[in-house]
């Protein structure tokens, strides 16, 4: 018995190795409520940047989203506060929508042929390009757009070259990339005997890469180009370099325009911390982020939709 | 041959074609990059200091600036998103908490990099009062790179057999000591890969240092490495242009007499990086797998 | 097909605890996977510097129990009841479950090197425990690779990977691995069923040999081998210890039908 008692009290005594596990436990526990702290932190610092223009300088709303003309701290010819982001807004909305339209086709078209026309050459070929080109830093883009692009839009329509037309096209080549790896993935999470069982009942390849293959991966071929368009969207630099960079409303696809990111990128460096400009800038950084959680939703809504059925 | 085969092979050709096509788009991008590109570059280019108003420049500091804010940034956010990948992937249940971080996570991930630029201005430059500065570079960078590389990480724990972890635990080692000396080593070659493909992000990345970093590269004394004085290569507080916001500055200003060669000359360097950073992504990753598993 | 079976009916042998060291011992055991009841009744004592299996068709609650014993199962499962090692009950909250481990060692289904040299796998426990003389940590090595039977084949490349191990091999440095940190119980859930014929011969033969030292509770799903290698054996079905008796008798005579049924490959 009295062994038994001296037994039991080792094994109760408090080891070394049990404080280590608390110890590991909380350190890398704070490690992942530190990011929680960055994440809620961007979204209040930004948030609350971005309100002030309408609290503390008492911007209105419509003044704000219908306005089209910006030149904050200055008044429109009809009197109101010059804080019209409309024109920034539509840029970035028609940039977005028009290089994700050019870009679905061929993107679903490679990653088709990848997987289901010519495995071999797109694993050997296309796999490792797309990847390559999925990492080429933005500003490449850019500067290959304003020396390539901008001038060949000149030629072609006249102007100046700068507009969306040469955002739109920037902006394609830099989403084909993400768009065709992440619609490949989803092409390959389709199960062998899907194809199997259509091509035996007497389908022919495109009939089941069409009815079959592209249907069973819609949810993962929209998560894709909803990713494509939010990195559309929150592209700043090599918009910036092609776009032309004027506040307006563009009114045609060839003339000078621009984006919210790039009168972001553009215009922080010139304005007064707390001064209206600056409020004004902060807020269509605030667009940006609820635009960018807006993607968020949109691909966790198609996520929870589309879920393969297994 | 009826309908439906004609169908098919002409739907087929018109992939072909799309693919074809996408091929050459590519090909002319990486070719241009290359082509217009690596003539600009030799020695004298990579190592010489930038010119703002004659030709002739070089992107030695930029190049430097940029090699040495990727390396604060990863010796910053590695213990960080190592810590939160362990959390996530060893200690984590399956309860609102846990999804909620992910969220988080994920949203970190897909916000606009200029954004997180941005926070990093108002936070690090203007609140901190850090100024347009390495650390303040380093810092942002390190927020736009911990959601990747967590996952990264979190991908590389994951492919590690519950049985290693078993066996720790079964010699009455704590869970934490049976992650750090057990799982993170069996990890390793995925961790690295992982390490290395953000490497590759992180080095080319610019929005995010325009408001941070700052967008001038003052000359420096590299005979003084002493990081408290404000010439020295390695002195935190100065500000330090890095490679890709030069190729973006000296195009917005067009100033520099000779931009598109310097331009062409630095987009080519910044994708061979990243394309050295791909290839040994992979390649390092096998060497250290080989290694564990070597017979000698 | 089972649930005709009466659940009350089993037998269990009880040693007299006046003449024999029980080194451990269940009483009430339950343990439940969330909601879900997996193993009850098992009130079985452990007869120390013997070898008891545990057999019983797959999904039975071999492992289940086996894993409580060592509280293993503590991220996964609730264990309620009493486990008695030595007396002691360490089924309680305020035993350190990192010492329990410690002695009541285990040994997995997959042999399971860690990612280093086979010297590193055997000395990291005792590493991480602030032993640090090489002159302590050679002999170790030395020993415990003589006792699971391998030190032979590795002496000259005790700084190889382990990861380059044959199976056998590899699972008889995990033995010795679980050896180093001086347990007195050794648990093994089934560790010959990825071996080879041979290697599974030798690891029995090193298990005979071990027993003078440890007692030593195997999980196995082949019962030859429990035949061959075990003195008592616990019969589980359903989440239940049907029948616990000297391994000659389970075989030869059990004193329950459905014991009868298993051991003479009836079902299972
Ligand atoms: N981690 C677990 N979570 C939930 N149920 C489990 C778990 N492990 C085992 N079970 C269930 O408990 C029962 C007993 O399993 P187990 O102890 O592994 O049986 P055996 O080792 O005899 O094959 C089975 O029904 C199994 O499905
Ligand atoms: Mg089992």
């Amino acid at each position: 018995m009295q062994q038994n008692q001296k037994l039991a009290k080792q094994l109760m005594k408090k080891s070394k190795t049990a404080r280590y596990e608390r110890f590991g436990h909380l350190l890398s526990l704070s490690a992942l409520l530190l990011i929680m702290a960055i994440v809620l932190g961007i979204i209040i610092f930004i948030a609350t940047k971005g309100l002030s223009t309408f609290f503390k300088d008492h911007i209105s709303l419509k003044d704000f989203f219908g306005g089209v003309i910006w030149n904050p701290g200055t008044q429109t010819p009809s009197g109101q506060q010059a804080v019209g982001a409309l024109p920034m807004i539509v840029g970035s909305f028609l940039v977005t929508i028009l290089a994700a339209v050019v870009s679905t086709p061929f993107a679903i078209g490679t990653a088709v042929y990848m997987t289901e026309i010519s495995p071999k050459r797109g694993a050997k070929i296309l796999q490792p390009v797309t990847e390559l080109l999925v990492g080429i830093p933005s500003v490449v883009y850019g500067f290959i757009g304003l020396s390539v692009v901008v001038p060949f839009v000149r030629h072609t329509f006249g102007g100046s070259g700068f507009g969306i037309l040469s955002g739109t096209f920037v902006l394609f080549v830099m989403i084909l990339p993400t768009i065709v790896s992440m619609t490949v993935d989803s092409l390959k999470a389709v199960p062998k005997y899907y194809r199997q069982a259509s091509l035996a009942l007497g389908a022919t390849k495109w009939q089941t890469i069409w009815k079959v293959v592209l249907r069973a991966a819609t949810p993962g071929i929209l998560t894709a180009i909803v990713f494509g368009m939010a990195r559309a969207f929150g592209e700043a630099l090599a918009v910036q370099m092609v776009i032309g960079n004027a506040a307006l409303m563009p009114h045609n696809l060839v003339s000078p325009a621009s984006t919210l990111t790039s009168v972001l990128t553009a215009g922080m460096g010139n304005t007064v911390m707390g001064s209206l400009q600056n409020d004004a800038l902060w807020s269509l950084a605030l667009v940006l982020l609820v635009m960018s959680l807006f993607f968020n939703l949109l691909v966790h809504f198609i996520g929870r939709k589309g879920a393969f059925k297994k | 041959m009826n309908r439906t085969q004609k169908q098919s092979r002409t739907a087929i050709l018109i992939l072909r074609l799309i693919a074809g096509l996408v091929v050459l788009i590519l090909a002319f991008l990486i070719g241009y990059i290359f082509i217009t590109g690596l003539p600009n570059v030799s020695w004298r280019f990579l190592t010489s200091p930038a010119k703002a108003f004659t030709a002739g420049g070089g992107i030695g500091i930029q190049l430097f600036n940029s090699i040495y804010l990727l390396i604060l940034a990863m010796l910053i956010s590695l213990p960080i998103a190592l810590g939160a990948s362990i959390y996530l992937n060893e200690y984590a249940k399956d309860n609102w908490f846990t999804s909620t971080i992910r969220t988080a996570i994920e949203i970190l991930s897909s916000l606009p990099s200029v954004v997180v630029g941005l926070f990093g201005f108002l936070l690090f430059v203007i609140q901190f009062n850090y100024g347009f500065s390495i650390i303040s570079g380093a810092l942002t960078l390190t927020i736009f790179n911990l959601p990747l590389l967590t996952r990264n990480i979190e991908e590389a724990l994951a492919g590690v057999s519950d049985d290693q972890r078993q066996g720790g635990l079964g010699l009455g080692l704590s869970k934490y000591e049976t992650i750090i000396h057990i799982v993170v080593p069996a990890a390793l070659p995925g961790i690295i890969s992982g390490i290395i493909l953000c490497s590759g992000r992180v080095f080319g990345e610019a929005a995010a240092l325009i408001y941070t970093a700052g967008q001038s590269a003052p000359a420096l004394n590299f005979g003084d490495w002493n990081p408290f004085n404000i010439d020295s290569p390695l002195s935190p507080l100065r500000p330090a242009e890095t490679l890709a916001v030069h190729i973006w500055k000296i195009n917005s200003e067009g100033i520099m007499p000779d931009l598109t060669k310097v331009s062409s000359g630095a987009a080519a360097v910044l994708v061979l990086a990243i394309l050295i950073f791909n290839l040994s992504a992979r390649y390092i990753g096998r060497k250290v797998f080989e290694k564990m598993t070597s017979v000698n | 097909m089972l649930n005709s079976n009466n659940p009350t009916d089993r037998f269990i042998y009880h040693f007299n605890p006046e003449e024999t060291t029980i080194t451990m011992q269940t009483k009430n055991l339950e343990v439940y996977y969330g909601k879900t009841l997996a193993m009850q009744h098992a009130d079985i004592q452990f007869k120390q510097n013997t070898i008891t299996a545990l057999i019983g068709p797959s999904g039975s609650g071999k492992s289940t129990f086996l894993r409580s014993l060592n509280r293993m199962n503590d991220d996964v499962a609730t264990v309620k009841g009493q486990i008695l090692y030595q007396g002691v009950d360490i089924n309680q909250p305020k035993i350190d479950v990192y010492e329990v481990r410690r002695r009541i060692g285990m040994v997995f289904q997959r042999p399971n090197p860690f990612a280093k040299s086979i010297y590193g796998n055997i000395t990291f426990a005792l590493e991480r425990r602030g032993i640090h003389d090489k002159r302590v940590l050679d002999e170790v090595v030395e020993k415990t690779l003589k006792q699971a039977a391998v030190w032979d084949q590795v002496k000259d490349n005790l700084h190889k990977s382990a990861l380059s191990l044959s199976g056998g091999q590899a699972q008889r440095v995990c033995i010795a691995r679980a050896l180093a940190v001086q347990p007195d119980v050794l648990l093994l859930d089934e560790p010959a069923s990825a071996l080879d014929p041979v290697s599974t011969q030798q690891l029995e033969q090193t298990l005979r040999e071990l027993k003078q030292d440890y007692t030593i509770i195997i999980v196995t799903h082949n019962m030859q081998q429990a035949a061959r290698l075990s003195d008592y054996t616990v019969f589980f079905n359903l989440g239940e210890a049907i029948e616990y008796n000297k391994t000659r008798k389970v075989f030869t005579r059990p004193k329950i039908e459905l014991t009868d049924d298993y051991v003479s490959g009836n079902f299972g």
